[in-house]
């Protein structure tokens, strides 16, 4: 059951999507989360989803995928559209029903916002659908580089981070190894309720937490073994390397920017 | 010949321990050589390798490695390059979610130009046949194949030494013949000094020289063909001796005139039908 667990959800690929280097892909996530706030038109909300629908079509993301994707977002998307529906103050009333009054603004405010939650995670996901976790990191830690001057430890940051993502299915075995174990034991872990569950839980994270302990004190001598001291005057076997199709990408981006900009200033 | 590394008389206890864990070593390990480092549990072998990498500093002596104390903060880096040291746990030692980039880390810590690190990776992958596994997730391998990235990911520093404090301890029979394999080639055939510690009679019985360590003091050292033959003091030590050379001693005692100083079975074999043929 625990083997189903897909860290991120990192489709593998080799379309020029994925082979975009990670930094672009991370600039450009923000360069479209600008360009999706800045519209507030319709036509420049369509500019927005032409955008994403080619890149996902171009990343090969299967449409089911992304569609997946929104399932958790379900609540959310039906609480702001009512809030907005609902309780916006405005004149311009279309529909009135005892208390309950829909307005135009109000019903304009509700589609926009939903476009706009849906447009905003169906765009980050299709960095992660195409960027796997590791490339994510090493994309930040390059990006943030110009704050090692101000002391932030951005290498010690993303070691962490891709240590923590290196160790996570060696610890999902364990887990699955201690569970084994407890239930031979005759420990309960599915029936009872919630809080008999909850409890049944204790037996099978505290000898987690303790080998996880373990492994962590063997890494660090490993790693110390290994001339590990720091990020101080560390090279790297791979560099990043921009190429045409990042700058090509990068245009792209900065022209779905400005036309929304200009169709933001043309009220169209 | 110069010894690589030197420990003279040197005592450590850990804190709040009844006696030191090593009382009075001294002992040198000479370029190029194979030494097996044998004990029962808590016989202190696993505190003596990781004094020859300065991971622990002793409480009196001093270890001197290429002539550098260990003692002295300035000599760590330059010392834990020359020496290299693998551990018994392959998955606590893999450092990325890419065989090649945990192959890597020692010498990207190490500052080395990135087509040197390529090349290093590649060469280290190489020795330990591991080519074939470059693009893979250290979590799908083998144990025995995740011990030899592990020896990959210390031979990428080009160290002098690798210490190996019981590799195959949690291999099944096909993983510990392949990183023992390779431990020798690596010795036989590039030169590079291996101490391995362990507790199987077996992987010992390949060294050139075998330390036994009894009470943190080594006291048996020897070529292994003088050291197995004597089978009552390694059992006195809870030590057993080889397969081999326990069967030519149970033979020996029914009345066959057998060599003692056999070592493997193929070795036992030949004496046997030898003995058989007169």
């Amino acid at each position: 059951m625990l083997k189903d667990i897909t860290l991120g959800q990192y489709f593998p690929g080799d379309t020029v999507v994925h082979r975009l280097d990670p930094r672009t892909k991370l600039i450009l996530t923000v360069v479209y989360i600008v360009a999706l706030f800045t519209a507030n038109t319709w036509l420049g909300y369509a500019l927005v989803l032409a955008a994403l629908l080619s890149v996902a079509a171009l990343g090969r993301i299967p449409p089911k995928a992304m569609l997946r994707g929104m399932k958790p977002l379900v609540f959310i998307i039906v609480f702001t559209g009512i809030l907005n529906l609902f309780f916006t103050a405005a004149d311009d009333v279309i529909f009135q029903w005892r208390f309950i009054k829909i307005t135009g603004t109000g019903l304009r405010n509700a589609v926009s916002m939903i476009l706009r939650v849906l447009l905003l995670v169906s765009g980050t996901f299709l960095l992660t659908y195409t960027t796997s976790p590791l490339a994510i990191t090493d994309g930040m830690e390059r990006l943030l580089t110009p704050l090692k001057r101000l002391r932030v430890p951005v290498y010690e940051l993303s070691l962490m981070m891709s240590i923590a993502l290196r160790f996570i299915p060696t610890l999902i075995e364990e887990t699955d190894r201690i569970m084994s174990a407890q239930k031979a034991r005759g420990a309960d872990m599915e029936t009872g309720s919630l809080i008999q569950r909850a409890k049944a839980l204790l037996p099978l994270l505290i000898p987690l937490f303790v080998s996880a302990f373990r492994r962590a004190d063997e890494l660090a001598t490993a790693m110390e073994c290994r001339c590990y001291n720091g990020g101080e005057g560390r090279t790297r076997m791979k560099t990043l390397h921009m190429e045409r199709r990042d700058l090509i990408a990068f245009l792209l981006g900065a022209a779905l920017l400005a036309g929304v900009i200009a169709l933001r200033r043309l009220g169209i | 010949m110069k010894p690589f590394i030197s420990l003279e008389n040197i005592t450590f206890s850990y804190p709040d321990a009844a006696r030191p864990a090593l009382d009075g070593v001294t002992l040198d390990i000479y370029p190029g050589s194979f030494v097996a480092v044998l004990g029962a549990n808590g016989s202190g072998k696993s505190t003596l390798a990781k004094h020859l990498n300065a991971i622990l500093l002793p409480t009196s002596g001093r270890v001197l490695v290429d002539g550098m104390d260990t003692a002295s903060p300035e000599n760590l880096i330059p010392i834990r390059r020359r020496v290299g040291m693998v551990f018994q746990n392959p998955d606590n030692q893999i450092v990325a979610n890419v065989v090649e980039d945990d192959v890597a880390f020692a010498p990207e810590n190490l500052g080395v130009e990135p087509a040197e690190i390529r090349r290093r990776v590649d060469d280290a992958l190489n020795a330990v046949g591991m080519s074939a596994f470059a693009m893979h997730a250290p979590h799908l391998l083998s144990g025995g194949q995740k011990q030899r990235i592990a020896i990959a990911g210390v031979l990428a520093m080009r160290p002098q030494v690798l210490v190996l404090d019981e590799p195959t301890a949690m291999l099944d029979p096909r993983g510990r013949r392949e990183v023992m394999d390779t431990v020798e080639a690596l010795c036989r055939e590039q030169g590079i000094t291996v101490v391995l510690i362990t507790h199987h009679m077996e992987e010992a019985a390949r060294a050139d020289r075998v330390v036994v360590m009894a009470k943190g003091k080594p006291v048996m050292d020897g070529a292994p063909r003088t050291i197995f033959p004597r089978a009552g003091e390694l059992r006195a030590l809870q030590l057993d001796v080889p397969g081999a050379t326990e069967l030519v001693r149970g033979l020996n005692a029914a009345g066959m005139t057998l060599p003692a100083d056999i070592l493997t079975p193929a070795e036992c074999a030949a004496a046997i039908s030898e003995a058989l043929q007169c």
